[in-house]
């Protein structure tokens, strides 16, 4: 079986400590890294491996720096690695991303399994996996948590959606998405990473794949962005300290007040004693 | 014929329409308003009461276009892809909204590369540019630090995932009538390539943290699983649910269903309370847009105090409890007069 798994290099936003002055991140001394999210579906891309067989091929559209995801995807044991990279790219949106990707993985085929991760925590739209399938024409479930069985051919997986979950039978080849519950990602070796230091990638540019120039890049994105905003976080919040019995008495009473205030709770419930 | 007319996605649930439905139909109203033209509400299913659309009329809509088929009966992509393609092609919208569910965020990608229309996702955000008549549509990104405004100046038509609960009703009491159009089925909708086998609930009767009008939230502050019981006794009075930051749900405490973040779920209740929860931007990111924000935390510098509108500075176990137990008595209180 051969599965393919689309990574996205992000910067790293999980250490990282807001700037109180202006709402925005503080980006200084980050590294970048394996969108958080792509790990869980290589973890779960490895697994199947592991009791099933095949080889895994991890790919990435961005500049030079995806390598370094690339590597950190090989080090975890996948088997190959793609690096799809032109100048024709920048500017893409999720749609022209997609189409690119598609392509790229049309080069690979046979593919009989594609597993993307639910989104990227930088872009976070979640539309690449979908239209990744759409484009090659493929069965789709997203938000997969959990393979129920696997038969040559085909899957079943469990599906979460909104208070519950569904049971999807689907015949391969095929694309994922998967959430966090699918598996827990794993560590690489101290070998293995130094192993894939080492290891050759393969390149692409836009003259490697059969691609429409009119689809690439900015010129091939149907969306443009207009502006950007620092989006306004903090609040002019009231704060209250609550230490002594008296004033945290007296803060469970403004809680009370607010919600009330606020209609969160019967008006008569807020009656304190 | 020109792209024309503002459409909106209404999602169906064994006959009856969901809540997202009517919420699409308040943003596509005022863009409607805006921009001249009529609102319409596209429905998908195996079967629906012309009863129930008259329901679309109420929330705002002017046209109702529904498809029957079978093979709707649960959403699948492809068949549900395959409808609306032939919807699209035939009416040609100008703008099309779905709601940021799991359905929505899933379909909308899908047929947005079939038919080269440009898609923005989980918008917070939509107004018509008064100069050309584009929609601009606002989304967060990067983890909700930044807001973006994004156009698709010649792609048609123009969609767009709307985040759910980001919109008051709009129930309007003179505006009860419309037209339903009942579409035919664009030949055979079935796929022989995937199934849906069943549906399984979720175990607990808590409501999905994504549907909830009010959220108490913890985190790793709330030290031991057994700790979340207060979490539910403040939710019960507030009609709320409870949900986690990732440092619970990694610690296994709770199921990742109810993690709210950037690696979770991106929620917008009316009110959200923060319970030990010290606020780590991934955590920030998914609930910064609630209309209103309580944090109880020890840590007076704490980040999660940088987005509250009320923040109480103190132990959450001994903050919580007393909170718990005023609103419990008066409850009783009330209840007994």
């Amino acid at each position: 079986m051969r599965i393919v798994v689309p990574i996205k290099q992000v910067p790293e936003t999980d250490q990282v400590r807001m700037d109180p002055e202006t709402g925005t991140m503080i980006r200084r001394g980050l590294s970048a890294i394996i969108n958080p999210l792509d790990l869980y579906a290589l973890e779960a891309a490895l697994q199947l491996k592991e009791s099933h067989g095949g080889a895994i091929t991890a790919i990435s559209m961005g500049p030079r720096l995806a390598e370094h995801a690339l590597r950190e995807a090989l080090a975890l044991g996948c088997d190959q690695a793609v690096l799809i990279s032109d100048r024709k790219f920048a500017g893409s949106d999720t749609w022209a991303t997609s189409y690119t990707l598609a392509q790229a993985i049309q080069k690979l085929q046979p593919v009989d399994l594609i597993i993307c991760g639910e989104r990227a925590t930088d872009g976070d739209t979640g539309q690449v996996g979908p239209g990744i399938a759409s484009f090659l024409d493929l069965p789709l479930a997203t938000y997969v948590d959990r393979f129920v069985e696997f038969s040559p051919g085909s899957l079943r997986v469990r599906r979460m959606v909104e208070n519950g979950g569904e049971i999807l039978w689907m015949k391969l080849p095929g694309v994922l998405t998967v959430v966090k519950d699918i598996a827990h990602p794993r560590f690489p070796t101290l070998l293995s990473k130094l192993q894939s230091k080492k290891a050759q990638l393969i390149h692409w540019t836009a003259a490697d794949l059969a691609l429409d120039e009119d689809a690439l890049g900015l010129s091939g994105s149907p969306t443009r962005v207009v502006k950007i905003e620092k989006s306004k976080l903090s609040r002019q919040g009231e704060i209250i300290q609550a230490f002594s019995p008296e004033d945290i008495d007296r803060a469970a009473n403004r809680i009370i007040e607010y919600l009330q205030t606020l209609h969160f709770i019967d008006e008569r419930a807020g009656k304190t004693p | 014929m020109t792209w024309h007319d503002i459409w909106t996605l209404a999602e169906v649930k064994s006959g009856k329409l969901h809540d997202v439905s009517y919420e699409l139909l308040a943003w596509g109203r005022s863009l409607a308003d805006a921009r001249g033209c009529q609102l319409c509400s596209v429905v998908l299913a195996d079967e629906i009461d012309d009863t129930e659309l008259t329901h679309l009329f109420k929330y705002g809509a002017d046209v109702v276009y529904v498809l029957t088929d079978p093979h709707l009966s649960h959403f699948l992509v492809e068949p549900f892809t395959k409808a609306l393609v032939h919807l699209i092609e035939r009416y040609r919208p100008e703008v099309f909204l779905a709601a940021a569910t799991t359905t929505g965020r899933t379909l909308m990608p899908y047929v947005a590369v079939k038919v080269h229309a440009g898609l923005t996702a989980d918008c917070t955000g939509l107004q018509i540019d008064p100069h050309t008549g584009n929609l601009l549509q606002t989304r967060p990104a990067i983890g909700g630090n930044i807001m973006a405004t994004i156009k698709t100046p010649e792609a048609r038509p123009q969609m767009a995932t709307v985040r759910p609960k980001s919109i008051r009703l709009n129930h309007e009491q003179n505006h009860t009538d419309g037209m339903i159009i009942h579409v035919d089925s664009p030949g055979k909708l079935a796929t022989d390539r995937m199934r849906f086998e069943a549906f399984i609930p979720d175990a607990t009767e808590e409501v999905a943290i994504e549907e909830a009008d009010v959220i108490v939230s913890g985190g790793y502050g709330m030290q031991t699983p057994a700790n979340f019981q207060w979490l539910s006794r403040l939710a019960e009075p507030l009609n709320g649910t409870v949900g986690v930051s990732r440092a619970a749900v990694e610690r296994g405490w709770k199921p990742y269903s109810r993690q709210v973040g950037l690696s979770g779920k991106t929620v917008a209740p009316k009110l959200y309370i923060a319970c030990g929860i010290s606020g780590a931007v991934q955590h920030l990111a998914g609930m910064q847009t609630s209309e209103n924000i309580i944090a109880i935390n020890l840590d007076p510098n704490a980040q999660i105090f940088q987005v509250a509108d009320l923040g109480i500075v103190g132990d959450v176990f001994e903050v919580l409890p007393a909170l718990v137990y005023k609103l419990e008595n008066n409850q009783r209180k009330v209840e007994s007069e």
